[in-house]
């Protein structure tokens, strides 16, 4: 459009346009780097640990107590640790978090008190997990008098777990629509009544899906239950909540610290099953998205 | 309604209260058991001692109580991390919110995320076992344990983090500024840096703040290839040891109840508690003037 | 070129797309130099769809899509060749909001002049963002805080100020989309009468909701209605003088909207 001219041309404009999208496209081309570079880093990572790890990836992984040895180490104690941390923070913090979460967002009247235990959430899910451990190590290992067992390990889990999932729960129940409260209420029920047989069932999935997410966090956190005293060093079969514990996370880290080679390359297959996990319950909670939320 | 109803009804919301109440006894439970053996570690420790003391040894038999070369290791790797992390995560947030179509941004956004939900002990194995060796490769002198190789995978785990709270910013940025500008001749860079950024510049800030908190509190990368050494060193290449570290060093040895030892992590962790926190503060005021503007 | 001819600018059997939806079918209309053209209709007719068409503002939108062309000074602004950032330097808009930015009433004009290469010193900036705010009618209730923020100002001094914005680039076209819908009538009519005396330098076209005003203040009216219920596309039915449209239609359609007959 070289030939306009206003007859307003008062001011000369030097546009030099095609200068300014040559900008625009480095800054572009820069932005888009800077994301693939966050996603080449990931894809290195995961072919280096499939490369050191999987050869080690045999059943003696998954029977095996851990070892002086490295062909004679397993995660057997490790996974049933995981295991049934999850199933017991899952117990504790699912009730618990769930009712604060219908508790503030159907109940809590407006006012100081509501207040401030809704900033204490949002500043407690900015604390460093180490601190929690910290507070399951005063608290639970020493004041309750619980060791260093699988039980203190839970408590302090579900503390940690506890903000995410009463944020989620908060975000499921303000889905639902006013107007299927307005018609419970309208029938006769009460505000609990329509909380539990509506509101909670509807948002029962989308619930759900924060809880696996939640716990699929929880089961990586290593820092926590290593203050508390979680050992790396078990060669028995859990029997129950007041046995010493560990992890799979601790038994990496564990295996990571070692000097040889070997153990480095068990850690790589540890961090395979690690992650699989992590993906399988992700996984679930995306199936469950998909399949089973409503859309209002 | 009936009685039993009535009841029903009370019972539940008392006890849903309650459990609404973790919350609180959580935070008064940190500060309660961080206090009582913070307590105890500073009637044998002067405080004075404690926050301005250059040399940190209370495992050793000539016990020195200065916290600052932890300090020092903390802020150098998370100084780092910033680095990388900062500008990377602000560039990701403006592709994705200004120039990436919803086909790319469905394909980026759950790689991001995954990046986000590895769990910190498998970075931490990623910079001692892959990071460090080619660290050494480029500079001879690079130490097993060093601060660089900490520093660069947590810049890349906090990434995401920057990254999708500064997007949250940038889409909060009402349209129809972007429109104006448009408007005037202006090209979709000019926009996205010189109206939008500066628009959403408290939510971005925001974003950093939290970044830089999280670098400080994160623990496993640290433990795991930053050393254990707390020295006053600005050399990245060299072995540090983080306030976090140290209290994992402390909880894998036996160390015994009530010893001096065990009282350092207690307060080595009210120091970290009162750093993020004020960090959280400032991030928390950052975000609410953000929402007061545009939402 | 053609500097000096009557019409600033024409469409060529315009269609306007989202996806697949055709919005605005087939619109041929000239607009002429240095005269305020309304287009008026009811609503989801697609007038602010073929105002945004003049500048490519509709680009913004991923979906949209143009067929046809639109001449300005006799060059198809949809050619290849053409940057849709030069066109809008060119063709300028004020909006239904005030959308001023959340920088001082200084930046918001200034701003503008430099993103388009204005290289000339302080003192010259200075002059000209007094020139745009005179030329907005804002000049004198905002000389003593050109610091302040644009959002400090009210309603009205706010939309004056995105038209000040507007002008500081030197547009030929000014757009205007029911720049006075979210204001008091003593604000709208401030509108109005600015209006008048941009006309002497720009040509404005303007989309209305409100029949009197665009009796009011334009030249010419473009009267857009939906062609039938089926494809929901709307059109331009009719383009005259105002006062032909006002008071002597030749569509009926015309007649019942303006006597507010319809619907």
């Amino acid at each position: 459009m070289t030939a306009i001219t206003s007859s307003l041309r008062d001011i000369t404009f030097e546009q030099q346009l095609a200068q300014r999208q040559r900008r625009g496209k480095i800054l572009e081309i820069a932005a888009l780097i800077a994301i693939l570079l966050g996603i080449a880093m990931l894809l290195t990572l995961l072919v280096d640990v499939v490369i050191d790890g999987l050869p080690w990836l045999r059943p003696q992984l998954f029977t095996e107590f851990p070892s002086r040895f490295p062909e004679k180490s397993g995660l057997r104690s490790a996974i049933q640790g995981s295991i049934w941390l999850m199933v017991f923070t899952s117990i504790m913090v699912i009730p618990i978090g769930v009712g604060a979460g219908i508790y503030l967002e159907e109940f809590a009247p407006r006012n100081r008190l509501t207040e401030f235990i809704e900033i204490n959430i949002a500043n407690l899910a900015g604390v460093p997990s180490i601190i929690y451990g910290l507070l399951g190590l005063g608290l639970f290992v020493r004041g309750l008098g619980l060791g260093r067992s699988l039980i203190a390990g839970a408590l302090t889990m579900t503390l940690l777990v506890l903000p995410i999932i009463i944020v989620t729960t908060r975000e499921a129940i303000r889905a639902v629509p006013r107007s299927i409260r307005l018609a419970a209420l309208a029938l006769g029920a009460s505000q609990w009544e329509t909380a539990r047989d509506h509101v909670l069932v509807y948002s029962m999935p989308a619930i759900l899906t924060g809880v696996i997410l939640a716990m699929s966090r929880a089961i990586g956190e290593t820092a926590p239950l290593i203050t508390i005293g979680a050992l790396t060093y078990i060669a028995f079969d859990l029997r129950g909540p007041l046995d010493i514990f560990t992890v799979l996370p601790i038994q990496i880290f564990n295996w990571v610290s070692l000097p040889q080679k070997g153990f480095h390359d068990l850690a790589a297959a540890g961090i395979i099953v690690l992650l699989v996990l992590l993906l399988s319950m992700n996984a679930l909670a995306i199936w469950l998205r998909n399949r089973l939320f409503i859309r209002w | 309604m009936t009685n039993r109803r009535i009841l029903e009804q009370k019972t539940v919301l008392v006890i849903i209260f309650l459990f609404a109440l973790v919350s609180v006894f959580t935070t008064f439970g940190i500060i309660g058991v961080l206090l009582q053996e913070t307590i105890l570690f500073f009637e044998q420790v002067s405080i004075v001692e404690f926050l301005t003391g250059t040399r940190w040894t209370p495992l050793f038999a000539s016990k020195k109580f200065g916290v600052l070369p932890l300090v020092n290791g903390t802020v150098l790797v998370a100084a780092g991390a910033m680095v990388v992390a900062l500008p990377l995560g602000l560039l990701a947030a403006i592709y994705m919110s200004e120039y990436a179509s919803t086909r790319a941004r469905s394909v980026l956004k759950p790689f991001l995320e995954i990046l986000a939900g590895i769990p910190t002990v498998v970075y931490g194995y990623f910079a001692l076992l892959f990071v460090t060796p080619i660290l050494k490769s480029i500079f001879p002198q690079t130490q097993a344990f060093n601060a660089l190789s900490a520093s660069i995978v947590m810049g890349f785990m906090i990434l995401p983090t920057v990254a999708s709270v500064s997007e949250d910013a940038l889409s909060a940025v009402p349209r129809s500024l972007r429109e104006a500008a448009y408007a005037l001749g202006a090209t979709k860079a000019e926009v996205a840096t010189q109206v939008v950024v500066p628009a959403a510049l408290s939510g971005i800030a925001a974003a950093f703040i939290l970044a830089i908190s999280r670098a400080i509190g994160e623990t496993m990368i640290v433990a795991i290839a930053a050393g254990q050494q707390p020295k006053m060193t600005l050399n990245p290449l060299e072995s540090i040891e983080t306030m976090t570290a140290y209290i994992v060093q402390v909880s894998l040895g036996d160390t015994p109840h009530q010893s001096i030892a065990y009282q350092t992590i207690f307060a080595v962790g009210m120091l970290l508690f009162l750093m993020t926190l004020v960090m959280n503060i400032i991030s928390y005021f950052f975000t609410k003037r953000f929402r007061e503007v545009y939402e | 070129m053609n500097e000096n001819s009557e019409y600033i600018l024409e469409t060529r059997n315009l269609n306007l797309y989202y996806g697949n939806f055709l919005a605005v079918a087939d619109v041929n209309i000239k607009i002429r130099r240095h005269q305020i053209t309304a287009i008026i209709g009811p609503s989801g007719c697609g007038k602010s769809t073929l105002l945004r068409a003049f500048n490519r503002m509709n680009e913004l939108v991923p979906t949209a899509r143009t067929e046809g062309e639109i001449l300005f000074n006799n060059e198809n602004i949809y050619d290849p060749s053409i940057d849709p950032v030069e066109v809008r330097r060119r063709i300028g808009m004020v909006f239904q909001k005030p959308n001023p930015f959340p920088k001082s009433i200084y930046e918001n004009i200034a701003w503008g002049l430099r993103i388009n290469g204005f290289r000339g010193s302080k003192s010259e900036l200075d002059d000209l963002v007094e020139k745009a705010l005179r030329d907005a009618a804002l000049w004198d209730e905002v000389k003593d805080k050109l610091d302040q923020s644009g959002l400090s100002l009210s309603g009205g001094q706010q939309q004056r100020l995105c038209i000040a914005r507007t002008i500081a680039v030197r547009p030929e076209v000014i757009l205007m989309d029911e720049p006075a819908s979210a204001l008091d009538p003593i604000a709208t009519l401030r509108i109005e009468e600015l209006m008048q005396e941009l006309k002497k330098n720009y040509t404005i076209i303007i989309v209305t909701h409100n029949m009197q005003q665009a009796a009011r203040v334009s030249d010419y009216t473009a009267m857009m209605m939906l062609r039938n219920h089926e494809d929901r596309s709307g059109t331009v039915i009719e383009f005259d003088r105002t006062e032909v449209i006002f008071t002597n239609p030749r569509d009926k359609r015309t007649q019942d909207y303006v006597t507010g007959r319809f619907g």
